[in-house]
């Protein structure tokens, strides 16, 4: 055998083979739980069906049931994909994930509250009215979540360009733990209730059945995706980022700021993420210090799912998570028989992030990243 | 970054300057930093909430206290100033004082002006110390125009204190210093001191507070002690300790491991059941850290779901001894509860904490470091997830935990709950093992190739060191640990619920390990004894029972603050420091004429080349 035979054939390790059972298991599961479900909508009582449910028929779900999943699932869907901007272009400019990202999120939510809840008094979120306040409020959430983004930056990563790898993940650990904590001391303990959206916003569509409301947030975020979109491909800023991005040294010998275009990088990542807190605000009309934590992970499995680095991939993956997590729970692990399977949906999305990385690393639409940090 | 040389190749002169002859930008800035801190503190509501704890009765309570550390701190460091190799050096004088005063005056101005905008303003709806026991608190009672115009002053008094720190000669700064620090430590542990020693309660009054009298007396105790050197004496000895080498080295460790080994021992029989507790809080999160330590520190692999594994081995020996787990095992996973059935079940639960260990380890170890700990962090949370829900609740009673947990019987020594002392020696017994364990590992070949591994991981492979088995091999390793920390945990409790397993406690062990000092045991017992010991662990009260309620705050700003300025811990270990000072290191052989410069410089450049190609 000669060396390079070898070399091929070496990294066949035990390892190796318990990855391929844990990835056989894992498809296997989803396409045991597909095949469940398609048996439960041709026929409730058939026996495959019964055998998973103990004997007792399956539930069959019907069309509205589905649209209203997939409707849910794309309008958080949506909202992931815009905090799964900011990971997405803060690792492509620094090369490392910003934990604390999440938490830019929830600051933007808290903004919301207090905003939704002031303009409440005045009477303006309400009505004809609620237009106006609710641009008002995406404005002052973006803003305030790009303050935190920029001053997140200046005080705790600019000091460590240039350290060990770990050094700043832990130190966005840190922070993240810090603003989830001073939120907390600053605004009391408990859940911050939005006022009630009016009641334009709550009905359905006629004829079409989908809740005016998750429009609403499905083009906020796609408006906002085309903002982002011009401003990265199409201004000489994002120009500018997008060479960062690609190599900083070069960047900065071509005259490009590197510094003011972190910032940069950074605000605009802020910015999405306090639209995405508002359109949080809007759905779930509640809000809570730890907010931040659950959506920032999936988020951030939706940047991986779509390829880190890449923006479209971010939004593209964020959509996907969110109907994986909407329809997931009930198309495979309620055909299996499991009880209680919508306490079950974050496990859903933290399974397809591991999935994911074992399966594609590099995500569905490839990552955009430059060369040394592909390594 | 530390640039501050101390072995000077060159003396240059030193140059004075005049009093108001100051940087005003840098003035600025600190006061401004100095400000919003002291706001942010206000606002947070520290000070209401620990003014009804009083250090020396009637001056002085926690809650001013939480306010006027800052701009001692600041007002010291505004006249601190980075000296440069062949740059003349200012010297000290009546500027620094100026500067100090000013930036706490700054600093005391932002207080005046908060309480002034607390008593017009009504923002009480969303900041819930908006109210008006915060004026009452800063404007003592007196008036508005009174304490504007007070806080003003202390704040130019403070931060001129702290100017006046680096003016003072010779021990003149260490006495000031150990005397402050004295009575504070004296008044702040007082519930602690007098648990030990019920003879110190002459020194208190009955609110809790230090008497006036004796705290004059402490300050003039420690002011005698620094003026004849007594200070200077201690760390002399400690410097000599460090610089020794030798077998005379390794008997003074080994017989100050064995003084600490009897005090420990012994501690705990004169204490009350306050201060066992904690101690045996303590090892619990000792045994946790220890464990992390071999993850984080020697391999390098950054685990945020380490919580799991203590989840894990929580429930596994609370399923094999509790008669309350949940209805639907089979009759052969049997009910451990007779004398010895805990140790049984310990060494079950080790075991299948590992499986589990490997089983999470094996996809997740070969992502490079930020997917892993994200990964971890989803698995920390599944498994929690897992413990709570319907679907598993036949077997682990979901929300409501397991319950009735019998205590670990070993036929002769029994550990329960109701006596922390027997936990506490349970808990140091396990400790002192795997301190073994980890310090043999740490100088075996192993410990040296997670080390390798943990500086470069390409480098490493490329000397022929299998890095996927080996970091799967630590990962395991401090799984082990954690599900004996798990074990211990849930015999003291007496029940596991989930509640007791968040992200939370993952982070707080990471806060410890870094604290204290990645890689290196010395560190993690420091970190351990003064983070659990004094602040308290997630959701177990510490020394400062008063701080339980901005605890994690505390923690989060340790973390930040500790990964900016001293990345290498408390306690750093020698290896890991010249990782991560690698560009000082070589900037200061260069100025000694060790390394030429453009090797040094292009080692550099090679090193940063290394840095972006692992990951």
């Amino acid at each position: 055998m000669t060396a390079a035979v070898r070399a091929k054939s070496a990294p066949k390790t035990n390892i190796d083979r318990f990855l391929v059972v844990i990835k056989v298991v894992l498809i296997g599961v989803i396409a045991i739980g597909l095949l469940a479900f398609i048996a439960q909508q041709l026929a409730p009582d058939n026996t495959f069906a019964q055998w998973t449910h103990d004997g007792q028929e399956a539930q069959r779900l019907s069309w509205p049931q589905y649209r209203g999943l997939i409707v849910t699932g794309i309008s958080q869907g949506a909202m992931y994909g815009l905090i799964a901007l900011g990971y997405s272009m803060v690792y492509g400019v620094l090369g490392f994930i910003n934990f604390a990202h999440g938490e830019v999120f929830m600051v933007g939510a808290f903004t919301g509250f207090i905003m939704a809840n002031k303009l409440d008094e005045a009477g303006w979120w309400e009505g004809g009215m609620f237009i106006p306040a609710i641009i008002l409020t995406i404005v002052v959430c973006a803003l305030v979540s790009t303050a935190t983004a920029v001053v997140m930056e200046r005080i705790a990563y600019r000091p460590l360009r240039g350290s060990p790898r770990l050094i700043p993940l832990i130190t966005s650990i840190g922070i993240s733990f810090f603003i989830q904590n001073a939120v907390i001391l600053l605004f009391g303990p408990g859940a911050k209730g939005y006022p009630s959206n009016p009641d334009w916003l709550e009905e359905s569509i006629p004829g079409v059945g989908i809740e005016v409301k998750k429009l609403l947030v499905i083009c906020i975020a796609a408006i906002s995706m085309a903002g982002l979109w011009y401003f990265v491909e199409r201004t000489k800023t994002g120009k500018a980022m997008r060479a960062v991005a690609e190599d900083k040294e070069i960047a900065s010998l071509m005259g490009i700021d590197v510094d003011k275009t972190i910032v940069t990088t950074f605000a605009v990542g802020g910015a999405m993420a306090g639209i995405a807190g508002i359109l949080w605000g809007i759905l779930f009309r509640s809000v809570i210090a730890t907010t931040g934590f659950l959506p920032g992970v999936k988020a951030f499995t939706a940047a991986v799912v779509g390829g880190v680095g890449n923006l479209g991939g971010a939004m593209a993956g964020g959509v996907s998570i969110g109907s994986a997590e909407a329809l997931g729970p009930l198309m495979l692990l309620e055909p299996l028989g499991v009880k209680g399977v919508s306490q079950l949906s974050d496990a859903v999305s933290f399974t397809a992030l591991i999935l994911v990385l074992l399966i594609k690393p590099s995500g569905l639409f490839g990552e955009r990243l430059s060369s040394e940090d592909r390594a | 970054m530390n640039t501050e040389i101390t072995d000077s190749v060159h003396t240059v002169d030193t140059v004075s300057k005049g009093a108001f002859d100051v940087d005003w930008r840098k003035i600025g800035r600190l006061g401004g930093i100095l400000a919003i801190g002291l706001v942010f503190i206000a606002l947070v509501g520290m000070p209401v909430g620990l003014d009804g704890r009083l250090l020396i009765d009637p001056i002085l309570s926690l809650g001013y206290l939480s306010l006027l550390w800052l701009p001692l701190i600041v007002g010291y460091s505004v006249g601190r100033e980075v000296v440069l190799e062949g740059m003349a050096e200012t010297k000290k004088g009546a500027r620094d004082v100026v500067a100090g005063a000013a930036v706490g005056g700054l600093g005391g101005l932002g207080l005046s002006v908060l309480l002034v905008l607390v008593d017009n303003l009504d923002l009480r709806d969303p900041l819930v110390n908006w109210s008006p026991q915060l004026v009452e608190f800063l404007s003592f009672g007196s008036g508005l125009a009174f304490g504007f115009a007070a806080w003003i002053v202390i704040g130019v008094a403070i931060g001129g204190v702290g100017g006046l720190l680096h003016v003072l000669p010779g021990r003149g700064a260490t006495a000031f210093v150990g005397a402050v620090l004295t009575v504070m430590l004296v008044a702040i542990f007082e519930s602690f001191l007098t648990d030990v020693v019920d003879q110190l309660e002459f020194l208190y009054d009955n609110t809790g507070g230090l008497k006036v009298v004796w705290a004059v007396v402490l300050a003039v105790l420690a002011v005698a002690v620094a003026l004849s050197g007594g200070f200077e004496k201690v760390s002399a000895s400690r410097t000599a300790y460090q610089t020794r080498t030798g077998p005379g080295k390794a008997r003074q460790t080994s017989m100050l491991v064995g003084i600490a080994f009897v005090a420990l021992i012994v501690i705990p029989m004169v204490t009350g059941k306050v201060t066992q507790e904690l101690l045996a809080n303590v090892g619990i999160f000792l045994l946790l850290a220890l464990g992390l330590n071999i993850v984080v520190g020697l391999a390098g692999i950054l685990d945020l779901g380490y919580v799991a594994f203590f989840a894990v081995g929580g429930y596994t020996s609370a399923v094999l001894t509790s008669p309350n787990r949940g209805p639907q095992w089979p009759s052969w996973v049997p009910t451990l509860d007779g004398p010895g059935g805990w140790a049984i079940a310990l060494v079950v639960t080790v075991l299948f904490a590992s499986l589990v260990g490997l089983c999470i380890g094996a996809p997740v170890i070969r992502m490079r470091g930020d997917y892993l700990a994200i990964v971890t962090l989803g698995f920390g949370e599944i498994i929690r997830l897992l413990f709570l829900s319907d679907w598993l609740g036949g077997y682990f009673n979901g929300s409501q935990g397991i319950t009735k947990i019998p205590s670990a019987d070993f036929g002769t020594f029994e550990v329960k709950g109701t006596d922390p002392r027997s936990v506490f020696y349970l808990a140091l017994a396990f400790a002192a093992l795997s301190i073994y364990v980890s310090w043999r590992l740490e100088r075996s070949r192993i410990g040296r190739a997670w080390m390798a591994v943990r500086e470069d991981e390409s480098v490493a492979e490329a000397m022929g060191i299998n890095t996927v088995n080996l970091k799967l091999m630590a990962f395991v390793v401090g799984a082990a640990l954690a599900s004996f920390a798990g074990a211990i945990f849930s015999a003291k409790v007496g029940s596991v619920f989930p509640t007791s397993f968040e992200i939370l406690v993952s982070i707080i062990i990471l806060v410890i390990v870094i604290v204290g000092g990645m890689g290196n045991i010395v560190g993690v017992i420091v970190g351990s004894v003064v983070l659990v010991g004094v602040l308290g662990g997630p959701k177990q009260p510490g020394l400062l029972q008063e701080f339980s309620q901005y605890k994690l705050l505390i923690y989060g700003a340790l973390l930040i603050w500790m990964m900016l300025q001293r990345p290498e811990g408390l306690v750093p270990n020698v290896r890991r420091t010249r990782e991560l000072h690698q560009d000082e290191f070589l900037q200061d052989s260069w100025l000694r004429g060790e390394v030429d410069r453009d090797e040094a410089e292009s080692v550099d450049a090679g090193d940063q080349l290394a840095g972006g190609m692992s990951s």
